[in-house]
């Protein structure tokens, strides 16, 4: 927050400096390399990247290869730009280069996220994160597309309550400050097809931690008229292998939610709602 | 391999297209550059259109909204698909609600509604400020589950890189990259939607993301694909300048109060709060008295952009901005109000807006033209359900939705109509392509060097590109010189001259674009050559825009062009008056003469080719749109005799049935 009856504009720098961790592609090494690019006014970490892209040299020189990242919409609504800059996860969209040099004036720090592979540089693969939405059925099962009127009614209580929920961007910072959620990089065997490869890495997937997004999609479901129609498929999820019983309630996630999503909320109803329904089918076997 | 169908772009409009094949049992290749979950619709804050319970009982019906679509649009759609659209909006909220979006609520539980900009009902529904986010993720979530089973594959981080096409010209799949592998392979397909969204890029920065560079149109316009009205494009006239992008701010900061000022003396340095009232100029209250801050956009987007550009009155020495000054209105009332709309701002300004005024300047927002399609009408001027027409391009296959498609906001959109626009052509299209199938052999039986001869000229392009070492062009400034050159011509306010020079110079970046050297050149995840591609391709779309400009000598919607403005009626004197607008009204229907028409380009090789194309108004006679001109009544009045005269003598003839 900016004081009120702020005075007069701060004096600026003339250059950013950024340390940039860098990665050729996956599996190789990962390796410090530091950049300088002329300040301007209203700069956030994206228009520094860009700044980066057109010059692809380095504070001492030399040519090299632009950093590659990943980015989107740019007003923080997308989910694509995550990334750890001086330490924090977060979008790179929303980081804006005064608040960085006001905490730290020497450098801004970029790193990849470091529980997804990494692609190249700061570009990692997040396909685990839409695979885990598969896993708890993250939708409302309808009958079709064709014109059978309006939807259930929904009281103002129940939208506010689900309203936060659904603006989960799967942007992934919850999952990178979690403790539980570990990094699954798997290699291609020698000879293995595509398919064969893209077949093991979801077996891997299918045994990891889910992570709050996607325990918090399920309670949203869980909690719809006709979602709920499913809701069982869904426990079955979250109590089974890396499932909520895997959250160590470090409750990290919820600090570091760029929307504010109460997803520790989420995380202790899916709790309650896992120990009813192992007990249900206990005595119902 | 039976019959598939490849949709290019997962938004609102690909999806809505994907989901309704796949339930109607097409298996369904999905080729996207990000992830579908992140495209730009998720950047729609207001809502989506539709007549409703509610509105029906005040009057509203879907006609209506067909009519405010077609007259917002000052007349440039051909009308049935528009009349279509608006009778179905019903119906897509009606899903959408089933689908699970968290539409705001009234207190009994039905969806609340807002009014938007050009209709007199609230025919619009939201989801609080994300109404395009909410929208997109129920569609994610329906196409997610038929990727569970087994009907959907998704081709994310994917670079569409055109359209292959047999020798009788019939689009049977397409070329596209992965941008981490960089492999260039071929999708058969036995139709091909491409749903890609605008092309805000070719403006540099725009309130767009950045994978809205037009360039997979672009790839369709090259392959033979025909544009429609290229030069409509819409300027909002309130965004916040980014180094990166230009962020919207809504409308609503005026509608509570918000004043428009400039500093009277140009490179004032002073801090804002030291300027004295008297040394600052509200230029919108004292132009327009009447309306104020409130005039209408496309004027508020002309006298902001005329202050900067022209008159060299801008707060900012390094960019060109005005202030949008909130700071007299009490801190509670702004944040029970605003609260949502100041939050960007603080976010990514990193300024309290409610302690200094912020710094806005109009922005490039929307693509109303776009590919070139078809559409076959029914009996009652809507259209034919299942025709393989519809949102057909003129390259039998090849199918245009969304934003990407130019048929349904002509000269200008209407808010929360875009939204509606693209779930509605996506839903639409999908049976018409299952008729197309049933009558043409499958792609999966052509010859397999059909494709790999459109892999290895695409490949061609590729390795040449990483080859050329001694290019002297750097892209990524060329874009920006691109960007410059067309903000300055082609946006707000269009000059012949101005016109003529832009394309001039934008014939000659497309030389120069040719020259490209990359700073990198190796084949893993390689952005640059990526960038480099959609940089060149961004020309023949630019070039068409700015033909398109200066071909159409008269002034329409977000077209606006001041030496053919009807201009107007001076006279005080009631019988002078009647006769200008007498006159007036001649000129009106002459102008309609000439140019109530469809731009129609078609690329050559080098340059696009402009042609004029008869607009369907079978439906509804063309009439003045008068809103803030001088001498409204009396032009109204004269307009309203001559219609009843022509109608008395038409008496039972089709009004205007010229498709």
């Amino acid at each position: 927050m900016i004081a009120p009856g702020t005075e007069s504009p701060k004096r600026k720098p003339a250059k950013i400096n950024v340390r940039v961790l860098r990665q050729d592609g996956p599996g190789l090494p990962q390796y410090w390399e530091r950049h300088q690019v002329e300040y301007e006014p209203d700069m956030n970490v994206i228009s520094v990247l860009q700044k980066i892209a057109a010059q692809a040299k380095t504070t001492d020189g030399k040519k090299v290869n632009p950093v590659a990242w990943d980015c989107g919409c740019l007003e923080e609504v997308c989910g694509s730009c995550t990334m750890v800059i001086n330490g924090r996860v977060r979008q790179s969209c929303s980081a804006l280069v005064d608040r960085l040099m006001e905490e730290h004036p020497e450098e801004i720090e970029l790193r990849p996220m470091t529980k997804f592979p990494v692609l190249r540089d700061l570009m990692i693969d997040r396909s685990r994160l839409f695979h885990n939405l598969k896993r708890v059925k993250a939708w409302v099962p309808v009958d079709g597309s064709f014109d059978m009127g309006a939807g259930p009614r929904i009281s103002r209580e129940e939208q506010e309550q689900n309203y936060p929920l659904s603006q989960c961007m799967s942007c992934g910072c919850c999952l990178e400050a979690c403790p539980q959620f570990n990094k699954i990089e798997l290699q291609r065997n020698p000879g293995e097809t595509d398919e064969a490869f893209e077949a093991r890495k979801q077996k891997a997937y299918d045994e990891g931690f889910l992570g709050a997004h996607a325990i918090s999609q399920a309670m949203l479901f869980n909690s719809h008229p006709v979602g709920k129609n499913i809701a069982s498929e869904r426990m079955e999820a979250l109590t089974g292998t890396g499932g909520v019983q895997a959250c160590g309630n470090a409750q990290n996630c919820v600090a570091v939610c760029p929307k504010q999503i109460p997803l520790t909320t989420s995380i202790a109803r899916a709790g309650r709602a896992a120990t009813v329904y192992s007990f249900r089918k206990f005595f119902d076997r | 391999m039976g019959n598939r169908v490849l949709v290019v772009g997962g938004g609102l409009a690909g999806l809505a297209a994907t989901m309704k094949l796949a339930e109607l049992g097409v298996p369904v290749d999905l080729l996207s550059l990000t992830p579908v979950k992140r495209s730009h619709s998720v950047c729609a804050q207001g809502g989506i259109n539709s007549v409703n319970d509610l509105t029906r009982q005040q009057g509203d019906d879907e006609w209506k909204h067909f009519d405010d679509t077609i007259y917002g649009g000052d007349f440039l759609q051909n009308q049935p698909p528009v009349k279509e659209m608006a009778y179905w909006a019903p119906k897509v909220i009606d899903l959408m609600d089933r689908l699970g979006v968290t539409f705001n609520r009234t207190p009994e539980g039905f969806i609340d509604r807002r009014r938007f900009g050009g209709t007199l009902y609230k025919r619009t529904a939201f989801a609080g400020a994300t109404t395009g986010q909410q929208l997109l993720y129920a569609l994610d979530e329906q196409v997610r589950r038929y990727e569970t089973e087994g009907m959907v594959k998704k081709y994310e981080f994917w670079d569409f890189l055109g359209p292959i096409t047999d020798e009788n010209g019939r689009c049977v799949g397409a070329v596209a990259q992965d941008m981490v592998s960089m492999e260039i392979r071929s999708f058969p397909a036995d139709a091909v939607i491409v749903a890609t969204g605008g092309n805000g890029l070719i403006f540099g920065r725009s309130t767009m993301s950045v994978f809205c560079t037009g360039s997979a149109a672009s790839r369709c316009f090259q392959a033979g694909a025909k544009l429609g009205n290229p030069e409509f494009i819409q300027v909002h006239p309130t965004a916040i300048p980014g180094a990166d992008k230009l962020r919207l701010m809504s409308e609503s900061a005026r509608g509570e109060g918000g004043r428009v000022w400039v500093p009277r003396r140009p490179n004032d340095s002073r801090y804002p709060k030291d300027i004295p009232q008297s040394e600052r100029y509200y230029f919108l209250e004292e132009r327009f008295p009447k309306y104020g801050n409130l005039v209408p956009r496309d004027i508020a987007t002309r006298e902001i952009f005329n202050i900067c550009v022209n008159e060299g009155l801008s707060v900012d020495p390094t960019r060109m901005c005005v202030y949008l000054d909130l700071t007299h209105i009490p801190r509670a009332e702004l944040d029970r109000k605003l609260g949502g709309i100041l939050e960007i701002y603080e976010k990514f300004q990193g300024v309290d807006p409610r302690d200094e005024p912020m710094k806005i300047f109009p922005a490039v927002h929307y693509s109303m033209g776009g590919l070139w399609v078809d559409y076959e009408a029914n009996a009652s001027g809507g259209l034919l359900a299942g025709s393989p027409k519809n949102q057909s391009t003129n390259i039998p296959g090849l199918y245009a939705i969304g934003e990407c498609d130019y048929q349904y906001h002509g000269a200008n959109r209407l808010g929360a109509n875009s939204l509606l626009s693209c779930i509605f052509s996506g839903l639409f299209v999908a049976p018409g392509i299952v008729n197309w199938m049933k009558d043409h052999k499958a792609a999966s039986e052509l010859p397999k060097s059909l494709f790999e001869q459109a892999v290895s000229s695409a490949n061609e392009r590729h390795k040449k590109l990483l080859a050329n070492q001694a290019g002297d062009e750097n892209p990524y400034l060329l874009h920006q010189e691109l960007g410059d050159a067309m903000t300055r011509a082609a946006t707000v306010v269009r000059d012949n001259k101005q016109l003529e020079d832009a394309y001039a110079k934008v014939l000659e970046m497309q030389e120069r674009s040719k020259r490209c050297s990359l700073s990198d050149t190796g084949n893993w995840t390689n952005q640059n050559v990526i960038f480099t591609k959609a940089v060149q391709d961004m020309f023949p779309v630019a070039l068409s825009i700015l033909k398109g400009a200066l071909m159409r000598d008269e002034s329409r919607g977000a077209h606006f062009k001041p030496a053919f403005s009807l201009p107007s009626l001076k006279s005080t004197d009631p019988a002078e008056r009647r006769k200008e607008a007498e006159e007036w009204c001649d000129n009106f229907e002459a102008n309609n003469r000439k140019f109530l028409k469809t731009t129609v380009c078609t690329w050559n090789g080098k340059e696009p080719d402009h042609s004029f194309e008869d607009i369907d108004t079978r439906l509804l006679a063309p009439r003045p749109r008068l809103y803030g001109l001088v001498g409204a009544e009396a032009i109204e009045q004269v307009w309203k005799e001559r219609s009843a005269k022509k109608e008395g003598s038409e008496k039972k003839e089709l009004v205007g049935a010229s498709h």
